[in-house]
């Protein structure tokens, strides 16, 4: 039951948060805006140049466009393998930690310790790690024989790539499903017991229809996380061998501020943003749709 | 202090929550407000405390209209179904919150929670948190927190509904007695007859965001003027008949033709409905004038000294109040005996007729 | 079809060998649970009836004693493998079926035939009134519909030995709870099934059950039909707790057939030759047996009468102790404050010692003390 008494006053209290959103993100965003229509010959002198970047951008034969487009299928690959990985990896986790005495503590703990490690760190460990003369995992993978090198093999640095992000992140999406699983009453293990349900089914018929909207939230943020990843593959290949591993961000950093292409890397920003909210809209529109039309 | 909600009305979207409620609560006064999930007692209660302003009407205390005044500018104490405490904090510093709100001198806020902990039998508790209490425990701090306040208005919205019938049955007792002490207008929202008759003072019973009736509680038990007044304040609910007066019969239905005597023999020929509550309508021989129908036992509800039997009669299932306790099996054969000087007869638009009958007669039972 | 039978059964938490009686949460109890029977768990929250229940169904594992299903000792049986059903207080559904699978999963898990199953679930649904959800995703529906699908998964193995209620009808509008209430008993019937119903409402008992079982502070205090508890409660507590309200107690002082309370004398309707002349005890008498009377019995101070519409209880005080009771008030007799009388049904006037009733020697025939 809302008790809640309504009063207009209580808008006073979100002034801050608009001007510290103001001045964080709508006047830098619209400067990008603003080079993304504009050229310009260099002394602070802009020109129009209307739909031109854009057209620029999204037309595959132009040398931008190939980067561009090759980029984004990389970004989708990655973040696709990243999520098909962690989700149910994570999942699997949640279910294994213990729900109750002194280890939970300890458990949780131990899990979230890949959190708590700035991202270029991250980056720098898995780059030792993987070093075929001193890296643990590549000495190891070197003399199984196997053609291990992160800087010359595109498998190799994917490989790396995806692990790192494995290890880094399943951690989360583990604590999320494990805050779903505590939150179901024990009457339906209880009830399920008593009909009789194997582990299976409780976990298909109970558990996974209970971890519904935590999934749909630990989705939507390993898919932004992943889209947007930069440090940690920056730091271990920096985009290579080649293009291999040059994601969205990469590439666009590398344009903005390597080649100083303002009004093309403009474009690709806004487009690579406009990407990344279209996939989260329609995920979350059509997630909540389908819970609606249940629930009617 | 006298609060007086004149011609309130309450709409969400195209939703009447609540039509056109007028209400005189005089200070000092119990008011119950009578009716069954969603009527609209705890919107109207919201109204009366200014956590929600109505879409029509006026709200007017001690003269001074205060429609629309926020509740925390308004001398107002609630309690609620579940028990809303401050998990957190002590009993003592739950009691003591709205003092503090006040900010009242330390010994003055000592004084009233001890007196208010008394009262509430909460003495011994004072030091622990809500989560260390029972249900009747913590429902009895949140009523100590109300009763500290000294609020000129206290709303109750189901108190009792989640206690134990048997602590239900001790604090409803005391509850009346320690608000009235304060002079607050105190009003109580509540879906069970029974309880509104035990807290006696005026009943308001409440269908569809409308009130139907109001008067002395007693008085509205005994002589309801309409059918949803009467179906309200019925527990079990009441029991229909549907009939058609034409001459000097009557069709009951499912075909049965009676000669209209008594208090019916003066109703107009035309369509009505009788609506009768279980104590007027026994099993077996009661004695008396009375009008049998045959019928089948679905069930038989138990309640300490007396038996609920519903019957089925083919016009319906009616519920037959059986003094003792009798094992009646759902399949059995009886026959209900109806007292026809008990039943109210209404018209087809719901409204009661029958006001030149006798007032219903307490009859003396005579045992088979 | 089976019954299920307590030895001994009792239940202390934490460990531990040396435990005070005070560190039961279920003192030990011998009880035989009978076949098609139905029963009710009666207390208020707290004195051991949901302990019990879950000692049955396997979710809590008894410190003492010994449970048999027929003559199969399950005590440290799993739950799955006691065959019993159990119904929660909160509605359990599975979300992402429909009403109809709902139902069918205790049958579809232990690998019954489908046309069997769909047979059983169409029964059960129809005297569930579920018919028309059947098709329905279960997550959509009211609380109600919820519970009464949770009901139908409990009934709907006819194999099973036991079915238990732990107070199902919590949730429950409580417009509909005399339907579902009936619907319970006339379902007890139509299957024939060992039945166990925890509650802390008489009338859900009650109504409920063919014997009930009255706990307080962990301890079976009565195990009777609702007439026995009514008529002869064998604890104070069972007098307070069943009826509404409880049964008076007035202390006083035995003296031949009478007792004395504060110089008043009470008759009794038996003789209580094992008590010794002036032993403290309490008189035990329902408010529905203590009627005001206009000439005979006691005189009281009459301070308050409540009118509950089909009856009328008064409130009154006896004796120079003003000891309080609760009397009826006839039908039809005009009643003001003040002095007044009220007059005892000696036959339903019970003596108790220590808190349990006294067995006398009746003076009526046919009545069983």
């Amino acid at each position: 039951m809302d008790t809640r008494s309504f009063d207009n006053r209580a808008w006073l209290f979100v002034v801050p948060v608009l001007l510290f959103v103001l001045f964080s993100s709508l006047i830098p965003m619209m400067t990008v805006v603003n080079y993304s229509f504009q050229d310009t010959m260099g002394q602070n002198n802009f020109f129009w140049n209307g739909a031109g970047w854009f057209q620029n951008l999204l037309n595959p034969t132009t040398e931008v466009g190939q980067r561009f487009q090759g980029a984004l299928v990389r970004n989708f690959a990655f973040s696709f393998t990243a999520l098909a990985l962690e989700i149910p990896l994570g999942i699997a986790v949640s279910l294994c930690i213990p729900k109750s005495g002194w280890q939970v503590g300890a458990v949780l703990v131990l899990i979230a310790l890949p959190l708590l490690i700035p991202y270029n760190v991250v980056g720098t460990i898995w780059l030792l790690f993987s070093r075929t003369d001193i890296g643990l995992l590549g000495v190891f993978l070197g003399a199984l024989g196997l053609p291990f090198n992160v800087t010359q093999n595109a498998g190799s640095a994917w490989f790396i790539i995806v692990l790192m992000d494995v290890w880094h992140w399943t951690s989360m999406v583990a604590l999320l499903c494990y805050a779903g699983l505590k939150a179901i009453p024990d009457a339906y293990y209880q009830a399920a017991r008593i009909d009789g349900a194997n582990r299976w089914s409780v976990f298909r018929n109970i558990e996974l229809p209970k971890l519904r909207k935590v999934l749909i939230i630990a989705m939507l943020l390993r898919f932004m996380g992943s889209f947007m990843i930069y440090t940690e593959p920056f730091t271990v290949t920096g985009g290579g061998p080649g293009e291999a591993t040059s994601f969205l961000s990469i590439d666009l950093v590398k344009m903005a501020l390597g080649q100083v292409d303002l009004g093309n890397a403009a474009a690709y920003s806004l487009v690579y943003n406009l990407i990344t909210l279209t996939v989260c809209w329609v995920f979350f529109t059509y997630t909540t749709h389908v819970d609606q039309r249940d629930a009617a | 202090m006298s609060l007086v909600l004149d011609h309130i009305g309450y709409r969400r979207g195209d939703e009447a929550l609540i039509a056109d409620v007028s209400l005189e609560l005089a200070r000092g006064s119990m008011n119950v407000l009578l009716g069954p999930t969603l009527a609209g007692k705890t919107t109207l209660m919201r109204l009366m405390a200014g956590l929600d302003r109505p879409t029509s009407g006026r709200l007017i205390e001690d003269g001074t209209d205060v429609t629309g005044v926020p509740v925390k500018d308004r001398s107002v104490a609630m309690v609620y179904q579940q028990f809303v405490n401050y998990p957190t904090l002590s009993v003592y510093e739950n009691i003591a919150s709205p003092l503090r709100v006040q900010r009242l001198p330390r010994s003055e806020i000592e004084a009233r929670v001890a007196r208010a902990a008394k009262l509430m039998r909460l003495e011994p508790m004072l030091q622990r948190t809500p989560g260390q209490l029972s249900g009747g425990q913590q429902q009895r701090t949140a009523l100590a927190r109300a009763l500290v306040k000294q609020a000129r208005l206290v709303l109750l919205d189901e108190p009792l509904a989640n206690l134990d019938y048997k602590l239900r049955e001790e604090l409803r007792e005391e509850l009346p007695r320690l608000f009235a002490e304060t002079g607050a207008i105190l009003v109580y929202a509540t879906t069970e007859p029974t309880e509104a008759l035990l807290l006696r003072g005026r009943t308001a019973t409440l269908w569809q965001g409308r009130i139907t009736q109001l008067g002395p509680t007693a008085q509205v038990y005994r002589e309801p003027e309409s059918l949803d007044a009467a179906r309200v304040f019925s527990d079990p609910p009441l029991n229909e008949l549907a009939l058609r007066k034409s001459g000097t019969e009557m069709m009951l239905a499912g075909g049965r033709v009676i000669p209209a005597v008594g208090a019916l023999s003066g109703l107009p020929d035309g369509e009505f409905r009788l609506g009768f509550r279980s104590d007027a309508v026994t099993l077996g021989d009661a004695g008396g004038d009375r009008l049998g129908f045959p019928g089948v036992v679905a069930v038989t509800e138990i309640s300490g000294s007396e038996s609920f039997v519903h019957v089925d009669v083919g016009a319906g299932t009616w519920v037959c109040l059986v003094e003792g306790l009798h094992g009646y099996e759902p399949g059995d054969r009886a026959e209900a005996r109806l007292d026809l000087s008990r039943a109210f007869v209404f018209a087809a638009d719901g409204r009661r007729v029958s006001a030149d009958a006798p007032a219903p007669a307490l009859r003396q039972s005579v045992p088979a | 079809m089976a019954q299920i039978t307590l030895e001994g059964i009792g239940h202390a938490y934490g460990s531990g060998a040396a435990r005070s009686g005070t560190d039961y949460a279920l003192k030990p109890l011998h009880h035989v649970w009978e076949a098609g029977r139905a029963y009710a768990l009666l207390g208020p929250s707290g004195c051991g009836k949901t302990t019990l229940l879950n000692i049955i169904s396997g979710l809590v594992i008894p410190s003492e004693g010994r449970l048999l299903f027929d003559d199969r000792d399950v005590t440290r049986l799993p739950t799955e493998q006691r065959n019993i059903a159990q119904v929660f207080q909160f509605p359990v559904i599975y979300d992402t079926m429909t009403v109809a699978e709902n139902l069918a999963f205790p049958l579809k898990n232990r690998g019954m035939a489908k046309p069997l199953i769909d047979r059983r679930v169409g029964e059960i649904a129809a005297m569930l009134d579920l018919t028309p959800h059947l098709g329905r995703r279960a997550r959509g529906l009211t609380a109600d519909a919820k519970q009464k699908i949770s009901l139908g998964r409990g009934l709907v193995r006819s194999d099973v030995s036991a079915v238990l209620f732990d107070e199902p009808l919590t949730v429950i509008d409580p417009a509909l709870k005399w339907e579902l209430r009936s619907k319970l008993k006339v379902v007890h019937r139509a299957l024939d099934l060992l039945m166990i119903y925890v509650t802390h409402d008489q009338v859900e008992a009650l109504t409920f059950a063919d014997k009930v079982v009255v706990m307080n502070d962990g301890r079976a205090v009565q195990i009777g039909t609702p007439a026995e508890l009514f008529e002869t409660p064998e604890h104070t507590f069972v007098g307070y707790f069943i009826g509404s309200p409880g049964m008076n107690l007035l202390r006083g002082e035995i003296a031949g057939t009478e007792v004395r309370v504060d110089g008043q004398v009470i008759p009794l309707g038996a003789a209580y030759p094992g008590l010794r002349p002036g032993q403290e005890v309490k008189v035990g008498i329902r408010p529905d047996y203590a009627v005001l009377s206009e000439t005979g019995g006691l005189p009281v101070d009459i301070r308050r009468i409540d009118d509950l519409g089909r009856k009328r209880l008064a409130h009154v005080a006896l004796g120079e102790n003003r000891q309080t009771l609760v009397a009826t008030v006839p039908h039809g007799m005009s009643v003001e404050t003040g002095p007044g009388r009220v007059s005892f049904d000696p036959a339903r006037t019970h003596l108790y010692v220590d808190e349990r009733r006294v067995h006398g020697d009746s003076f009526s025939r046919g009545r069983a003390a």
